[in-house]
């Protein structure tokens, strides 16, 4: 099929209007369907479409584990809540004095600054992390994922800067050209909702990130991250500096994260720090290896498929129980983790190389299979390399 | 003729472990110098040394009359040294073509093709299965696969460590005379081996090392008649 739309630049076009109609009528097709709430959630769909991506530049290109990744979204959020609500100016004269009006960042500021800063707390997390790999880097991302989100629970004294557990509130929403998004907007008599408008600006938002994945897969930089994945040693020895293109695969990976917090604190209008713990960093990376480590697509696919199905057993479980034993017996909560386990052993025995994987990764499994196991040959002594590299 | 590299009382250490206890020795243009030694000699650290891949206690390694040890790894594969790691170290899952590609990574000239197409004629059997996977090769092939792809650099000295470990007979001889025609097209090698016999064959100088020293030096001929060399790498009894 793919090799047909090549051959025929107009089916090609004629499919990528199809495409871009669907994507345009998608809120307000979900909203006739399934109601309000729908909407909310695949915009919730698409952040989590941002950060799965940021997150398989880490883990997918460069192979390093990540699991403090949601520390760079609770950064963007943060930092867009500080700048566009009153907590700093009621918490410190000083900034009161200087915006009498009140800190209210545009938008076009906001955005660029959430990547910047969490692209240096990316190098940050990156820099003392150069030389460790595979478990131990699991472990000390996963402290720095935590000792954020203590930060943020307990930076509310001396001197109060995160408001603690309480967290922040009251913050702007967004508003483009004096279009504020948390009112519905009328366009020629026509009605937009919402929580539609915050689709359109994340789908937006979404689209730049995927073309700045797509261009990066093939591009120098995404050679050199994928020879690091591979073996480090021989990256060196093909003149790669490891240490740059390691924190530029940090530091990119935070940007998303970064942005995508920003436009999560936006849209709530309120961030506290339980929405960044540790089993949202989990929930990310199992979105890339469920998805298929590496291919974007299938990291997109992983992210809309873990987003929105917990929230669709969540709607029918409770109904299906009341009717079947009159009672609820099981909390969807929990029936959510069973699922979400179950799901995990089954993709892991039957696609174990993720939902929809690049075709260079399932060539690779295939073959593994064919040959039976993993012979030495085929996977070349790396622990030997990478302990070399310990020392 | 000076020397292309030359290492004087080179000391490596790793922690409190002294691996190499002060090593001398030279590989001038156009040679190829064998390193031979049991397991544990220090060939390896030797190369990771002159690779700056650690970093040297103490002593001067020299490549073209400059020293290098205070140079990061990557810098070295601009100036014409090119490591082929231990165990191959090939990119499991990029395709051969993209592997070779990979070795031209710093180059930003238009004779990549012309290089590509030459190692394809050095070794057709990477040509034949250039869109594979390189982590789907035989030990051989992979072996290949490296040290084509680091001529991908345009190397002046190429360092190859243990390219024979791992491998049926019939693949070590036909490495070997890989390396023997990149050598013969110029190429200066220093060739790390365990297969003293095979290396010195090879090559026209050789060192022995012992226990982080160098015990014997000299012409690869003389060093293969060497009694001791004999007794001890080739197992011959005295």
């Amino acid at each position: 099929m793919l090799a047909a739309l090549k051959k025929n630049p107009a089916a090609k076009w004629l499919g990528l209007a199809l495409v871009v109609i669907a994507l345009a009528v998608l809120p307000f097709a979900v909203e006739a369907g399934a109601g309000r709430s729908w909407v909310r959630i695949i915009d919730f769909a698409l952040l989590y479409i941002m950060l799965a991506l940021g997150l398989n530049i880490v883990v997918g290109f460069a192979g390093l584990l990540d699991l403090g990744y949601i520390a760079f979204y609770a950064v963007g959020a943060y930092m867009w809540a500080l700048l566009a609500s009153p907590h700093l100016s009621a918490n410190f004269p000083a900034f009161a004095a200087m915006f009498p009006g009140g800190l209210h960042f545009p938008i076009w500021i906001l955005i660029p600054m959430g990547a910047l800063v969490a692209a240096i707390f990316g190098v940050l997390l990156g820099a003392p992390t150069l030389r460790l790999r595979g478990d131990y880097l699991a472990i000390v991302t996963l402290g720095f994922g935590e000792i954020i989100r203590i930060f943020l629970n307990n930076l509310n004294a001396p001197v109060n800067i995160t408001n603690g557990p309480q967290g922040i509130n009251k913050i702007d929403p967004f508003s483009i050209f004096g279009i504020p998004f948390n009112k519905p907007l009328s366009v020629f008599g026509f009605t937009v909702p919402s929580v539609a408008l915050y689709y359109y600006l994340f789908l937006a938002l979404t689209i730049v990130i995927i073309v700045i994945t797509l261009r990066l897969e093939d591009s120098r930089i995404g050679r050199a991250w994928v020879a690091i994945r591979e073996d480090e040693i021989a990256a060196k020895a093909m003149g790669i500096n490891t240490r740059n293109v390691k924190l530029l695969a940090f530091a990119m990976g935070a940007t998303f994260g970064g942005v995508a917090g920003g436009l999560f604190a936006g849209f709530q209008g309120f961030v506290s720090p339980e929405s960044f713990t540790l089993m949202e960093s989990i929930m990310v990376l199992a979105m890339v290896v469920l998805g298929g480590m590496g291919h974007i697509p299938g990291v997109v696919l992983g992210a809309v498929l873990l987003a929105t199905l917990p929230e669709a057993i969540r709607y029918t479980v409770v109904p299906a129980q009341k009717m079947l034993f009159d009672r609820q017996i099981v909390d969807p909560e929990s029936l959510r983790m069973l699922l979400f386990g179950l799901a995990l052993i089954l993709v892991m025995l039957y696609r174990p190389a993720g939902i929809w994987p690049s075709p260079v990764r399932k060539r690779e499994f295939a073959t593994a299979e064919k040959a039976g196991k993993l012979e030495p040959e085929q996977y070349p002594d790396r622990t030997e390399a990478s302990e070399g590299a310990r020392l | 003729m000076s020397a292309l590299l030359e290492v004087k009382a080179l000391e490596v250490a790793y922690g409190g472990i002294r691996a190499l206890k002060g090593i001398d020795f030279e590989v001038n243009e156009g040679e190829l110098v064998a390193l031979i030694g049991a397991n544990g000699a220090g060939k390896s650290t030797t190369l990771r040394a002159l690779s700056s891949l650690v970093r040297p206690a103490a002593g001067t390694i020299r490549y073209r009359g400059e020293v290098t040890s205070a140079l990061p790894s990557y810098a070295l594969v601009r100036k014409g040294l090119a490591l082929v790691p231990e165990g191959r170290g090939v990119f499991a899952r990029l395709s051969v073509r993209e592997n070779l590609e990979m070795g031209a990574y710093h180059r930003g000239d238009r004779e990549i093709g012309k290089d590509l197409d030459r190692v394809f004629g050095l070794m057709p059997r990477l040509a034949e299965r250039s869109t594979q996977l390189a982590g789907t090769l035989s030990g051989g092939e992979q072996q290949m696969l490296a040290i084509g792809r680091s001529l991908m650099s345009r190397p002046k000295l190429l360092l190859l460590d243990e390219p024979s470990m791992g491998l049926a007979p019939i693949m070590v001889q036909k490495v070997f005379e890989i390396v023997q025609t990149v050598a013969r097209e110029g190429v200066t090698i220093l060739l790390v081996e365990q297969n003293a016999k095979l290396a010195l064959e090879l090559s026209s100088r050789g060192y022995v090392m012992e226990s982080g020293t160098i015990s014997l030096s000299g012409p690869s001929a003389k060093l293969l008649a060497d009694p001791k060399v004999r007794e001890a790498y080739l197992g011959e009894a005295a």
